[in-house]
């Protein structure tokens, strides 16, 4: 221990001789504690806390409230998110074998069809369900004719959160199985065994890692959404984050707020963790450089067009639910008349232009320098050694498992007084964006910077640069194409982010999303979908410029979303 | 433009673990001198890449001092020392062309752009790269990107070159081929330089000098023949080609050794000065240095061939003796003259004194 603090002392030491170095790091350390720990640490004090002394009575209150409301809220949360993970894993693992293993038709298609969930707001499904599946649905209604068909509860909760969370299991479970080396299924066919054997006993146990960790972070994202069970829950299946937004702005109860907020928390980092720090070092292949190509099938022609099917199958939904959008943004009144219109949109100009300004104010403002942070951390986590710097890695990060509704809470509880006094700024919805998509920089510059041989560093040194001139001239330009990626990811999230969003707009300050929810609330489908479909607009066009930008200066066609 | 190291002497600290301490370099001392080309040679974790690494001031010794040309470099970064490096990898920059990769160097020392450009020409028409200079590396072969990376190094026009492994990264007949150009383009400027490397072939082409290495000390420092032929102990005979080792005790010392080995009396020119009258000792013998005979009483080990590989210019046999767990290895170099022998066969061995030499 005390070996331990001496040489801390000496690492100081040794940073304070570089006292810009020494700066950045200290700041970057207060500013991580400020706006990510203490909002949390806000939520369990104020959660634990009567008339200000320690007490468990917030928890028995929300646990028995109503004939134990709260308690069904948290068991539908928990069982959501079980059955989200299931069967997202399952769709996304039929998806992701079905592409880079069966060689089936239409690929490049189907990978495009997955990854646009991931770019368009999280209630989009839910919004697609009620205009499908609702009272005036154009499947319960117009095609079968149902009188009064209702979208709200379980299912349709499952169906949106299924849909718009497996792009994420998608993408990890694709990672995975491109990264199993085809070599090793061709040696097991070498050795005589039968391709569903093959499957049984190589490819599948060897994805498992993958599989657990996609399924966890598919209960995180589940536990955590709120725009999907804001619109579709109802009050006869209530879910844990709607209940706590409720419990704050219905009734203005902070404590219970905060209770609830704390109850969600825990099955989320847990099983965060429990990814982060268990499942994903399981991981058994890694190979470096292009995922080679197998040389023979795996997969015979019966099962590969069963998979087609499959496939078919989820395009066909994805594709239904976008159709249903455009067309319920053009539509004069869905599910009543099919006439096509503008009205919509010249409602949403007339009513939701100051949004559009203002969330693009705040994403615009808050990506570039998410981004700049997150690099600036992931640099000085992977190359410089200082006290502290677990614990920036730990912080920066921890953002991924935190919901969003519980990073709300948080802040309003901590920056409502003097003289942290935030609430209803621009600066404390920049603050929490900023904060809350500094991990998607900090893990692409980690990624990044892990990638560069230091002895490419060493080399500008040999050569003469000092650590600066290193920095600007190697490793930044090296860290560019990152930079951009991170951009793209921290803008699409901004631009739909809600849950935590939705405690922090105030009438000066709007967000297009929480605009869309309140126009979903007050039954105005058609202008939420028009409302929607402008975000998505406004998103491919900032991607677009950003990849102009990264392949005219810098060369890169690697694709943006296969990070 | 010399450099020398004193007591130098490398303690890695375990990060998780600060009381586990691992000596890398341990006490070495070596003054190389102006225009000469020495190598560090040694199995992995000898040691050798770090203290190539601590005069290059990537590393700081714990104990010790390093001078470069007189002056004490101690404390000196390495970026303000004048020492180039040819990494392993090759640290090629991947983000610049390779003219923008080898005129780095020059660009920082504030040199005009005009000049670069002409100093970067003439050292890639010296290297063969004339045709490559807007290249990006992503498009080079690896025997390109490896003079890529010694261009950069000596463009600068360095008081020492410094050489990481340079050639692990390529084929066989490219590392021949390199390495014969490393040691022309290091004569042809006359730059002092360390190599270090664990390929005893490339040792014995580059080197004016060898240092050869082992659990961070020096083992032995000599030129390539002084390292094969009069090996200072039993890690360097055995690193450094092949030999047989044979127990013996010394009888008198004097300006030769006597030794008994198989109840015979033999004398040896004496070279190692640790060699004591009345211990024990071992004599080296290399495969060459022996030769094949009928078996005789004469012979120093009769024995039975156990193995017999033609090799065309040579043959290479395995011998088994009673009372020996190692067999004898003998290459015959002109089996023509010497005649061939078969596996079972029963031979005498027999060397030349001059080729025989005793460690302890």
């Amino acid at each position: 221990m005390k070996q331990r603090i001496i040489s801390s002392w000496h690492s100081f030491i040794q940073l304070s001789k570089d006292p810009l170095l020494l700066g950045v790091i200290l700041l970057l350390l207060l500013s991580l504690v400020l706006f990510i720990i203490y909002p949390l640490y806000k939520v369990v004090v104020v959660s634990f806390q009567v008339n200000g002394a320690f007490s468990f009575k917030n928890f028995t209150d929300v646990l028995t409230y109503s004939n134990g409301y709260y308690l069904k809220a948290l068991f539908n949360s928990l069982w959501m998110g079980v059955a989200t993970a299931v069967l997202g894993t399952l769709i996304a693992y039929i998806f992701a074998y079905s592409l880079t293993r069966a060689n089936i038709p239409g690929r490049r298609f189907f990978n495009l069809i997955a990854t646009i969930p991931i770019i368009s707001p999280p209630f989009i499904g839910a919004l697609a369900v009620i205009m499908l599946f609702g009272r005036n649905g154009f499947i319960s209604s117009t095609l079968l004719g149902m009188q009064n068909a209702s979208a709200y509860g379980a299912k349709g909760l499952l169906f949106a959160q299924v849909l718009t969370f497996f792009p994420v299991a998608y993408i990890t479970l694709r990672g995975v199985l491109e990264s199993i080396s085809p070599t090793l299924e061709d040696a097991a066919m070498d050795l005589g065994g039968n391709r569903f054997t093959i499957f049984r006993k190589v490819t599948l146990p060897l994805s498992i890692p993958g599989v657990a960790s996609s399924m966890l972070i598919l209960f995180v994202e589940s536990l955590a959404d709120f725009g999907n069970p804001l619109v579709l829950a109802g009050a006869q299946f209530p879910i844990l984050s709607v209940q706590a937004y409720l419990e704050i702005t219905g009734m203005g109860n902070f404590a219970k707020g905060a209770a609830l907020a704390f109850i969600l928390l825990v099955p989320s980092v847990s099983a965060y963790m429990l990814q982060k720090y268990w499942v994903s070092k399981k991981q058994y292949v890694t190979v470096t450089g292009k995922p080679t190509q197998s040389s023979n099938d795996l997969v015979s022609p019966k099962a590969r067009w069963i998979l087609f099917g499959v496939c078919c199958l989820i395009a066909f939904f994805i594709i239904l639910v976008y159709a249903s959008i455009v067309f319920g943004a053009f539509a004069e009144s869905w599910g009543n008349s099919s006439k096509l219109t503008l009205q919509n949109f010249v409602y949403v100009w007339r009513v939701g232009f100051e949004s559009v300004l203002d969330t693009l104010a705040i994403a615009g403002l808050s990506t570039p320098a998410a981004g700049i942070l997150g690099m600036i951390i992931a640099f000085l986590v992977v190359r410089k050694k200082f006290w502290g710097r677990k614990f920036m890695e730990f912080s920066s990060m921890l953002s991924f498992a935190l919901p969003g509704t519980v990073v709300g809470i948080g802040y309003i509880l901590a920056f409502n007084k003097h003289p942290l006094y935030l609430t209803g700024t621009l600066l404390i919805l920049l603050l929490n964006f900023i904060f809350r998509y500094i991990p998607v920089g900090v893990q692409g510059g980690v990624a990044v910077l892990k990638q560069i041989d230091p002895s490419i560093e060493e080399a500008a040194v040999d050569l003469g640069a000092d650590s600066n001139k290193t920095f600007q001239r190697v490793t930044l330009p090296l860290m560019v194409p990152a930079f951009f990626s991170s951009l793209i990811f921290s803008f699409v999230r901004s631009m739909t982010a809600i849950s935590a969003a939705i405690f922090l707009v105030s009438a000066r300050w709007k967000l297009m999303t929480v605009q869309i929810m309140s126009q979903v609330e007050s039954g105005r489908i058609g202008a939420a979908a028009a409302f929607s479909l402008i975000l998505v607009a406004i998103i491919l066009v900032a991607m677009a410029v950003i990849k102009l930008i990264l392949r005219l200066k810098y060369h890169t066609t690697s694709s943006i979303l296969s990070q | 433009m010399s450099v020398t190291l004193v007591k130098v002497t490398k303690i890695f600290t375990d990060q998780d673990d600060k009381s586990k301490e691992f000596t890398a370099v341990d006490d070495v001392n070596i003054e190389i001198k102006e225009g000469e080309m020495v190598t560090f040679l040694g199995p992995s974790g000898c040691g050798k890449t770090t203290t190539l690494r601590i005069i290059s001031g990537f590393e700081k010794q714990t104990k010790g001092d390093v001078y470069i040309d007189g002056t004490l470099v101690n404390d000196l970064p390495a970026n303000k020392r004048n020492s180039s490096m040819v990494f392993q990898s090759y640290a090629i920059f991947p983000h610049l062309t390779v003219e923008e990769n080898i005129g780095f160097g020059l660009e920082l020392k504030g040199m005009k752009k005009s000049q670069i450009k002409s100093e970067v020409d003439v050292i890639m028409r010296t290297m063969g790269l004339s045709a490559l200079g807007s290249r990006q590396p992503s498009q080079l072969s690896g025997g390109q990107q490896q003079r890529v990376a010694l261009a950069r190094a000596i463009v600068t026009k360095p008081r020492v070159l410094l050489f990481d492994e340079p050639l692990s990264n390529l084929d066989a007949k490219l590392r021949d081929q390199m390495r014969t150009e490393i040691r022309r383009i290091q004569q042809q400027f006359g730059i002092t330089s360390i190599y270090v490397t664990h390929d005893q072939d490339e040792a014995m082409t580059v080197s004016d000098r060898i240092m050869v290495m082992d659990k961070g000390r020096i083992q032995q420092l000599g030129t390539p023949f002084e390292i094969y032929s009069r090996p200072t102990n039993h890690f360097v005979a055995d690193f450094i080609g092949r030999a047989n080792f044979f127990s013996c005790m010394v009888k008198s010392v004097s300006d030769v050794v006597t030794v008994e080995v198989n109840q015979k009396q033999y004398q040896f020119p004496a070279f190692n000065k640790d060699v004591k009258a009345g211990k024990r000792a071992t004599v080296v013998i290399r495969p060459e240095g022996l030769h094949i005979q009928k078996n005789s009483e004469q012979a120093f080990f009769n024995g039975k061939i156990t193995e017999a590989v033609y090799l065309g210019a040579t043959v290479e046999y395995e011998i088994s003796v009673k009372g020996r767990t190692e067999p004898i290895v003998a290459i015959s170099y002109n089996p023509v003259k010497e005649g061939l022998y078969k596996v079972g066969d029963e031979v005498g061995v027999t060397f030349d004194p001059i080729s025989a030499h005793v460690i302890l």
